[in-house]
């Protein structure tokens, strides 16, 4: 199943937040449970920046371990405190850091990027244009700090730009593994960047910066502009 | 200190390093008071570098591991995978003289500095590991390890399927990229499955690796996509060459002692 053209306004608004959530009663007391997002788009429409094999596997089946390990890790989560077991929740916040960062990071992921027809690629205009000429001299200069840094970084993460809450002003960062940009500080994450192996490896074999240089191709700076002046109106 | 001080007077002349010798250039390094040792590099008459490190050929062809791990699979592993690392580490050696001349083991624990890995140490590990790896695989491999080996992993995990366990478990509970070791602790004196993040070794602990397993994804998506699981067992169950982890153990007994000789009653 490629066609995702369905797509409801309770996931719209949640995926807003960044999570897909459904409260399911279990017992007497409810455990919110999470679930895949829908995509936005054709798994082959981001297609030659990014080949639909890998959109498909990626959102198939890694965000959808992300979700499942996520929801169990929290019903264990649940279960031990519930018991007053100190050393087991202890022992669950590695899972639940790593998979709820997963599943935060690629709800993300999805949202901000977009096809070429619907505005992928297309620079930024407005207040989040000019924040960026701002704070870093150009576009051009920003893609070439967030390609570098996304380059650099060893193993597996992501490479972010984020809007600083209180200071009002924009960062490039990463975050390794499964992180969430929240871990770095008070920061909102506008753009967002996989570079995991299995974002890119089986099109761009290990030539992270080829797949760093393309993946602009499809950036959605139109979402990114929609979270920035909820921010900074 | 007379030595050191004959050393400097003849560096901080001749810009030239006095030796191809690792070991002593390091000394030197940390012996050289900083004026002598900027004046040494910036003299320009940098010797001309004639040897690097090279990519190591695994020790069988390269499809010889099908079906668990396919042609094109190994060769874009090894081949461009790993040489990138090899060619990373050779165009920092080119401008760090000090590091020139040392064995891999060496690069790899002086690099990591104590925890404040140089910038070098991610190529440096990363061949090495990697070198390790294929070594610790052969065509046929799989099965169980015999005789001295069995015995010390029932001593260590209680059983061999315990050891197994622990090496799948700690496989598919590693976040993120690394290696899964078995590793004979030169402390503690036993075997134990450890894991480590991104281009860690065991080695940077002064601990004797004796199996490596590659869990960064590029170890297996071509072939596996994101089923490490599946891997992980083609690995224990077909690749793995206990014929090496035994050779490497009966070196590593040279340094450890496992435990008490067993003194015949007279």
């Amino acid at each position: 199943m490629a066609l995702r053209t369905v797509f409801s306004r309770r996931t719209l608004a949640s995926l807003r937040s960044g999570l897909s959530s459904s409260v399911t009663p279990t017992g007497t007391r409810s455990l919110v449970t999470f679930s895949l997002p829908d995509l936005p788009y054709d798994y082959g429409a981001l297609e030659p920046a990014i080949s639909g094999e890998i959109m498909q596997l990626h959102h198939q089946k890694h965000h959808q371990t992300y979700v499942t390990n996520y929801n169990k890790a929290l019903e264990q989560l649940e279960e031990a405190s519930n018991k007053g077991d100190a050393p087991a929740v202890v022992k669950l916040q590695s899972a639940i850091k790593f998979n709820g960062g997963g599943h935060i990071n690629h709800s993300i992921f999805w949202q901000n990027l977009a096809p070429v027809h619907e505005g992928g690629g297309e620079p930024p205009k407005g207040s989040l244009g000019w924040a960026i000429d701002e704070h870093f001299g150009s576009l051009e200069a920003l893609v070439s700090k967030m390609n570098a840094e996304g380059a650099a970084l060893q193993g597996s993460g992501w490479v972010w730009l984020g809007l600083d809450k209180e200071l009002k002003k924009l960062v490039v960062d990463t975050t390794p593994n499964q992180d969430p940009l929240v871990t770095k500080g008070p920061l909102i994450p506008l753009i967002g960047i996989d570079v995991w192996e299995h974002a890119y490896y089986l099109q761009y074999k290990n030539v992270r910066p080829d797949y760093l240089k393309n993946i602009w191709k499809v950036i959605s700076w139109k979402n990114a502009s929609k979270v920035y002046e909820k921010e900074c109106p | 200190m007379g030595w050191v001080s004959t050393h400097a007077h003849f560096l901080g002349n001749s810009g030239l390093l006095s030796s191809n010798d690792c070991a002593s250039n390091l000394n030197l390094k940390t012996l050289l008071p900083p004026r002598l040792r900027s004046s040494r590099v910036r003299s320009g008459e940098a010797r001309k570098v004639v040897a690097f490190h090279g990519l190591r050929r695994p020790p069988y062809k390269l499809d010889a591991l099908e079906p668990y791990m396919s042609q094109k699979m190994v060769e874009m592993h090894w081949g461009e995978y790993q040489r990138a690392y090899v060619e990373g580490l050779n165009k920092q050696l080119e401008k760090n003289n000090i590091l020139y001349g040392c064995t891999m083991d060496e690069l790899v624990t002086v690099t990591y500095n104590n925890g404040n890995p140089l910038p070098e140490f991610n190529n440096a590990a990363q061949v090495w590991n990697h070198d390790f790896f294929w070594e610790s695989m052969q065509p046929g491999g799989g099965d169980i390890p015999k005789q001295g080996l069995l015995q010390q992993i029932e001593k260590d995990f209680g059983s061999f399927l315990d050891f197994r366990e622990q090496f799948i478990e700690a496989a598919l509970s590693l976040f993120g990229s690394g290696w899964v070791w078995l590793v004979l602790k030169r402390q503690k004196k036993k075997l134990e499955v450890v894991k480590t993040s991104n281009a860690i070794t065991p080695l940077v602990w002064d601990d004797i690796p004796i199996l490596a397993l590659d869990v960064w994804e590029h170890a297996y998506y071509p072939d596996y996509k994101n089923d490490r699981s599946s891997y992980v067992n083609a690995f224990l169950d077909h690749l793995v060459s206990w014929n090496v982890a035994t050779g490497r153990m009966i070196r590593a007994e040279a340094f450890v002692n496992l435990g008490e000789p067993t003194i015949p009653v007279a």
